[in-house]
């Protein structure tokens, strides 16, 4: 008679790492569906690209390491980086950009620092600056919203674009190709022009001026198409808090610090600086608030070095986007704050049952 | 009325599987040929055996004393010869052998003597705890604490509150559910009691909302009572855990390594309360109590009336199930129950519940991954705590820091392990580290030990050398000094000497003189 002899609790609960994952796939999708309506398959093509590379290459990577393969290849945090890498990618980017992008995240920022839960940096953000820094031009070639656009390509012609760089006969690349409402407004804010007169499309340069009349980029609150794909985003967001798979902490403070620090220059100074609003929905702030900050591996553990950690972040972003180089900056300040998280970690303690403070 | 319920951290909600066991009534479980009956069953010191081996005993007889104020006397569940004094296996995670008194019974369950008490508020509240001393009675809700140390709260204190525990939050254990139930004017009679002895203020009731026939019965039974209090208090694991049912019943915490009384309140399971009842009213000690036996490895899941002592197998037979076909046997509830060894264990006065797996339908085994940090054993901790730290901190050896983070809080509920989405056996780690910890301050004051009698050693060669040196310095000082006396005394001799000589001289010349005086007298004369 053989009895095991396991140690307490001999029943474990519903949860799991792919059940977590799962989660986070299945709220982004309606930002994702927002993001291919207003911006075309690009996107489909990159994650599928993304994910297809990350797949492959974290096999090969559990293999060389070792590892067995099946439980980490299921675990579907490879395919959440992909995801989230692919959607920081400008849509119509060549093939090699997100293949490169990819490799990256899940072999050097993911694997060499130990796989699945040692990695201090989160490998998605990575892998993007990494993309950023060594290839600017492709990176920051955005596309404009396809309803406003009377040009843009559809699924057969994106694929086609994307692995050879053929665009179709009656399409110019400068057509297709536009700067992000992020960018245009920091440009010429940089210009001198006040947030007022480039959202009205007034006293721009001409070259400016007459792109933006075909294709205006700016909507009610934030850019155009964004105000969409963001709320997209939100909604699953919220859906991950619902569900317990993501802390309200980290997203709360990264979207409070922000608003405040904004709000508090906006009231400043409303000629050069955007409002609240505008900077929550024109970038890729709610993506990164919910679903980038918020990675577990690389995030403050405590509840209050969750706040510490996400009120680092908004007051980061603000920063880079307002006087540093860049006009979005999550990545940036997502990376930073996770150098401080062990130090955060070592700080805000929670204060145990039966503890004074 | 209904009282304000406050919240502790986390918790969990794991299925309960409570109905099994509660279809059926309280049975009573067949009286053994043999009853194996360890001296260690409960916090504290062993029990002294008072017999030997070959004398008669009968049911109720003292057969082994309490040795010291923390230990609990142990008495014969029923008549027989004892067989047995020695060293034998008990139902502990370890697997080892420990003193154990076996009966070999006689089939006749025939009494000794009993003392029931007509009137207990006649009694003053030290005889009334001798009385529940003498019975043996420890805390049956699992922690085995002698219960008439918890109704002694010394003279300084006044205990405001008395909680009686009928939480029962463990999955499968139902056997206070159905005490409640079946019983429930002798656990009211037993909380009367044990009111008595602490001369408490107030008595609140705690049952969960998943047991309303027991919720039912008590406030019957209770109703006469106006300083009683039944409270129903939502189903949450580990809520019956003694700290954490006293914050959510009155919003206090007892303080980390301190009791309940500190905070003047004091709490006792359903169980001991009955045992308390049967000890005072009956002049029964505490020779059995009911154990749940559930679990995918018995047929009829179902509480039983056991003698202290019964081997498991038995119980799990009874229940028409086969111990041969076992693949796990569980002292205790799936979150925080013993794996046994093997399934001929006695059980102890500890044992609520045998929870058996057939070898066919055992839990899947599902693979450990590496912890994501997702923080989720964190939201589940009741005492907040960071079990990932935790985990961290044990991986890598640093248990300083472990210890910094609190471990020794750690209550082992095992919230933070059924959470974990990596399946990490988060608890087994803990247990290691506070081994661990143990282990080695042992060895850290056997080092010091050594390190201070080495140095004391050192001390007392080097204070020796340092005596005999002076010694020898005086010896050689000291025969300095005798030449120096002797050089002394010469001089002195020779001074001596010289004084005689000079004295002799002058002598002489007086004498002359006196010649010449003399002559000169005589010349004169």
């Amino acid at each position: 008679m053989d009895l095991h002899t396991t140690t307490s609790p001999h029943n474990t609960g519903p949860n799991s790492v792919t059940l977590l994952m799962l989660r986070v796939i299945i709220a982004l999708i309606p930002g994702i569906a927002a993001y291919i309506w207003f911006f075309g398959w690009g996107l489909a093509i990159n994650i599928s690209i993304a994910i297809t590379t990350a797949l492959l290459s974290e096999a090969l990577v559990l293999k060389w390491r070792q590892r067995p393969i099946k439980p980490f290849l299921s675990d579907g945090s490879a395919v959440v980086t992909a995801t989230l890498l692919a959607l920081a990618i400008p849509p119509l980017a060549p093939w090699w950009v997100t293949v490169i992008g990819t490799l990256f995240a899940i072999v050097i920022a993911k694997h060499l620092y130990g796989g699945l839960g040692f990695n201090p940096f989160n490998p998605a953000m990575i892998g993007y600056v990494m993309l950023l820094i060594s290839f600017p031009r492709e990176m920051t070639s955005w596309i404009p919203l396809i309803s406003l656009s009377d040009i843009s390509l559809n699924f057969k012609e994106s694929l086609v674009y994307i692995f050879t760089q053929q665009l179709p006969p009656s399409v110019t690349l400068d057509a297709l190709t536009e700067a992000t409402p992020l960018d245009t407004l920091k440009t010429h804010l940089n210009m001198g022009n006040t947030v007022a007169e480039v959202r009205a499309q007034l006293g721009l340069d001409e070259e400016t001026s007459r792109l933006l009349s075909v294709t205006p980029i700016f909507g009610d609150v934030g850019g155009k198409g964004w105000e969409w794909i963001n709320g997209g985003f939100l909604l699953g967001g919220l859906w991950l808090i619902y569900k317990k798979v993501i802390g309200w902490q980290i997203p709360l403070a990264v979207i409070g610090s922000l608003s405040t620090i904004a709000l508090l220059f906006f009231l400043f100074d409303n000629d050069h600086n955007a409002s609240p609003l505008f900077h929550l929905f024109s970038g890729a702030i709610i993506l990164g608030a919910f679903f980038i900050a918020t990675d577990p591996v690389t995030a403050a553990a405590s509840p209050r070095g969750r706040l510490v950690y996400g009120a680092g972040i908004g007051v980061l972003i603000y920063v880079i986007r307002s006087w540093g180089g860049y006009p979005d900056s999550i990545a940036f300040a997502v990376l930073l704050m996770n150098m401080v998280v062990p130090i955060i970690d070592h700080y805000f303690k929670p204060r145990v049952f039966g503890h004074r403070n | 009325m209904s009282r304000r319920l406050w919240r502790f951290n986390g918790g969990v909600h794991p299925s309960q599987h409570k109905y099994e066991s509660t279809r059926n009534a309280i049975g009573q479980a067949l009286l053994p040929k043999q009853l194996t009956l360890p001296l260690h069953q409960h916090i504290g010191e062993p029990a002294e055996p008072l017999v030997q081996v070959g004398d008669h005993v009968l049911k109720g007889q003292q057969i082994a004393r309490a040795n010291g104020y923390v230990s609990a006397p142990i008495h014969a569940p029923s008549s027989g010869t004892i067989a047995a004094i020695g060293e034998y296996p008990i139902p502990h995670p370890s697997g080892l052998s420990a003193d154990c008194i076996i009966i070999d019974t006689d089939g006749e369950d025939r009494w000794g003597e009993r003392l029931a008490i007509a009137d207990y508020k006649e009694l003053s509240p030290s005889a009334l705890r001798n009385l529940i001393r003498e019975a043996g009675i420890v805390g049956l809700g699992g922690a085995g604490f002698p219960s008439y140390i918890k109704l002694n709260p010394g003279h300084d204190k006044v205990i405001k509150t008395l909680i009686l525990n009928g939480v029962e939050c463990e999955p499968y254990i139902t056997c206070d559910d159905m005490l409640m139930r079946e019983r429930p004017e002798q656990v009211i009679a037993g909380l009367n009691v044990a009111r008595h002895a602490l001369q408490a203020e107030q008595c609140i009731i705690a049952i969960e909302n998943n047991k309303p026939e027991a919720w039912d019965a008590i406030n019957a039974a209770a109703q006469d009572y106006d300083y009683i209090e039944v409270v129903r208090v939502p189903t949450l694991y580990p809520q019956g855990s003694e700290k954490q049912l006293v914050k959510v019943l009155t919003g206090k915490e007892v303080p980390s390594n301190g009791l309940s009384l500190q905070i003047g309140v004091v709490s006792i399971n359903v169980g001991t309360s009955a045992a308390i009842y049967r000890a005072i009213f009956e002049g029964e000690p505490l020779l059995s109590r009911i154990i749940t036996v559930s679990g995918s490895g018995v047929d009829t899941a179902r509480n039983l009336e056991t003698l202290i002592g019964t081997a498991m197998d038995e119980l799990v037979r009874q229940c028409d199930g086969d111990p041969e076909q076992l693949g796990k046997l569980i002292m205790g509830g799936p979150m925080m129950g013993f794996a046994m060894h093997r399934t001929d264990l006695p059980v102890i006065k500890t044992t609520n519940c045998i929870l058996s797996h057939h070898r066919e339908q055992m839990p899947k085994q599902k693979p450990v991954l590496p912890c994501i940090r997702c923080g989720a054993c964190m939201d589940a901790c009741p005492v907040e705590l960071l079990p990932q730290q935790l985990y961290w901190f044990t991986r890598s050896d640093e248990l300083d820091k472990a210890q910094d983070h609190d471990l020794f809080d750690c209550i082992e509920c095992g919230c933070c392990s059924y959470v974990c989405p990596s399946n990490i056996p988060l608890v087994q780690y803990y247990r290691y580290a506070k081994g661990e910890i143990w282990i080695r301050e042992r060895e850290r004051e056997k080092a010091e030990q050594a390190r201070k009698r080495f140095e004391f050693r050192q001390d007392r060669i080097e204070r020796r050398k340092a005596e005999h040196g002076a010694r020898r310095k005086q010896k050689q000082d000291g025969s300095k000094k005798r030449d120096d006396k002797r050089a002394e005394i010469q001089a002195a001799v020779e001074r001596a000497q010289q004084r005689r000589d000079q004295a002799m001289q002058q002598a002489g010349q007086r004498q002359t003189e006196r010649k010449q005086g003399d002559d000169k007298d005589n010349t004169l004369q």
